[in-house]
């Protein structure tokens, strides 16, 4: 017999997919609106932002009248705390989305982007780094694959070299072409959202790993991937 | 330190093997509760504690029960003298058919004292240990069975407390009350603690999580896992643990 609570948990678990997935496809417009300079995605972008934050509002109250009606327990409680927790952090990520949208539409017609530059800072990189963890993130909770969650961890790392390295690129470039120091701004702006948002599908891995093994991986990861390794 | 020490204990109705090497310690001052299913041994093992089990006829134990390191099945064991300092509460609440005070002064008359401002003095500090003196202090005189069952409940506790154990067994001791009647008892439990060891036999998962700083899981006479109450409601070792804690269990 199917426990009622096996029924909300399933139910839970869709909510958070389907919060996955949209959130995914905002984060995958933006890459392409920025690529493109699309200001008409940009603005779908920002349109659906409201549904990314109806969902989250949706799920948490959902996640809270689990706990009131169903007391879970073990496995159950962590399961419900994790994705309570991992709503949170997919609704951040579509603010990022929302803003480097904002920052499209904003952006001035007559100044085009620089496209060396571009190539140079790896902004279509750090976008595909950024989709890659959250894609991995979502497959290590739906086969509840532990080594998945350790590649996600490896990745932010590399987010952290390409946002570090972004500076000093930028920096040069606004000091030899001071009229697209507002451009600069722009990028930086559009690295650190990027950087931020691995640190929160980061948090993602690390909820997913506290249901798996109850470990509370919080700055802990090297301990993660020793205890693996081993 | 351990008040309670059970090593190897094996226990037998007739050919029924009900209790299967069990061996764990209880520290003293401390909440210990047991959860199962029905017919997994807890009572059985509980009520081993103050020899309750020595009055159903056919029944053997093998291994010992310690408590403050003397084996309580021992040759020179009085077992009015144990249940004096293992007292325990049961599922439905049985008071005796006398009075309010009556009922708390009763096993302390048992014990043989006699001198009223004693025994007045131990009634109403039990009564107020139990959290009962403000809703009986002017009806002492009234009978016990005028109480409802949540008084009456905690008016068995202030019995059992009126002779200063330093083990309280309960079997079950809210299953029969109200949500808030049962609140009452858990609150005394937490301020119980301060004075003697708990261990309580529950079928409420909640409760059990809310009062005992240790739980223990028995199925089929064997004790599956034993460890800190929040690491069993959060995070059991055993999957058959788990399974009963989440509802699944069969």
């Amino acid at each position: 017999m199917v426990k009622f609570i096996e029924t909300e948990l399933e139910q839970l678990n869709k909510e958070i997919d389907e919060m996955w997935v949209l959130v995914y496809s905002q984060l995958e417009n933006t890459r392409e609106a920025v690529l493109t300079s699309n200001k008409g995605l940009a603005q779908q972008v920002i349109v659906r932002e409201k549904r990314v934050n109806a969902f989250e509002l949706k799920i948490d109250s959902d996640v809270e009248d689990l706990i009131a009606l169903y007391s879970p327990v073990a496995i159950d409680l962590r399961f419900v705390l994790a994705m309570f927790k991992i709503n949170t952090d997919l609704e951040r990520l579509g603010d990022f989305a929302e803003g480097i949208a904002r920052y499209v539409v904003n952006k001035e017609d007559s100044i085009p982007l620089d496209a060396d530059l571009l190539k140079e800072l790896q902004l279509e990189r750090m976008f595909d780094e950024v989709l890659a963890m959250l894609s991995t993130a979502r497959e290590a909770l739906r086969q509840e694959n532990i080594d998945l969650t350790a590649q996600v961890f490896e990745k932010d790392n590399i987010l952290d070299e390409l946002n570090h390295n972004s500076t000093s690129i930028l920096t040069e470039y606004a000091k030899n072409n001071t009229e697209q120091i507002s451009q600069c701004f722009s990028l930086s702006s559009i690295f650190r959202k990027l950087e931020r948002a691995g640190d929160h599908i980061t948090n993602i891995a690390e909820e997913t790993v506290f249901y798996f093994n109850a470990k509370i991986l919080k700055h802990n990861h090297k301990a993660l991937m020793d205890d693996m390794i081993s | 330190m351990e008040i309670i020490k059970a090593q190897h204990v094996n226990f037998y109705y007739g050919s029924f093997h009900a209790l299967k090497d069990i061996s764990m310690e209880i520290e003293e001052k401390s909440v210990v509760a047991f959860i199962g299913p029905s017919g997994c041994g807890k009572s059985t093992f509980l009520r081993l504690f103050n020899r309750m089990n020595d009055l159903i006829p056919k029944t053997r134990l093998e291994g010992q029960i310690l408590i403050n390191g003397q084996d309580i099945y021992g040759k020179n064991i009085q077992v009015d003298q144990l249940r004096k300092e293992v007292g325990m509460v049961f599922q439905r609440p049985n008071p005796f058919p006398k009075s309010i005070y009556e009922n708390v002064a009763y096993g302390l008359k048992v014990n043989g004292i006699k001198n009223q401002d004693v025994i007045e003095e131990r009634v109403v500090e039990s009564l107020k240990g139990a959290a009962l003196w403000d809703e009986v202090k002017d009806k002492l005189k009234k009978s016990a069975y005028a109480l409802s069952g949540g008084q009456q409940q905690r008016l068995c506790i202030a019995r059992a407390m009126a002779v200063s154990p330093q083990i309280l067994l309960m079997d079950e001791p809210a299953s029969a009350l109200d949500p808030i009647s049962t609140a009452k008892i858990e609150e005394l439990i937490r301020e119980l603690k301060k004075q003697v060891t708990i261990v309580i036999v529950t079928h409420n998962m909640q409760q059990a999580s809310r009062v005992s700083d240790k739980t223990a899981f028995f199925y089929m006479g064997e004790m599956v896992e034993y460890g800190r109450t929040k690491d069993i409601f959060t995070n059991p070792e055993k999957e058959a643990t788990q399974n009963y804690i989440t509802g699944r269990f069969g």
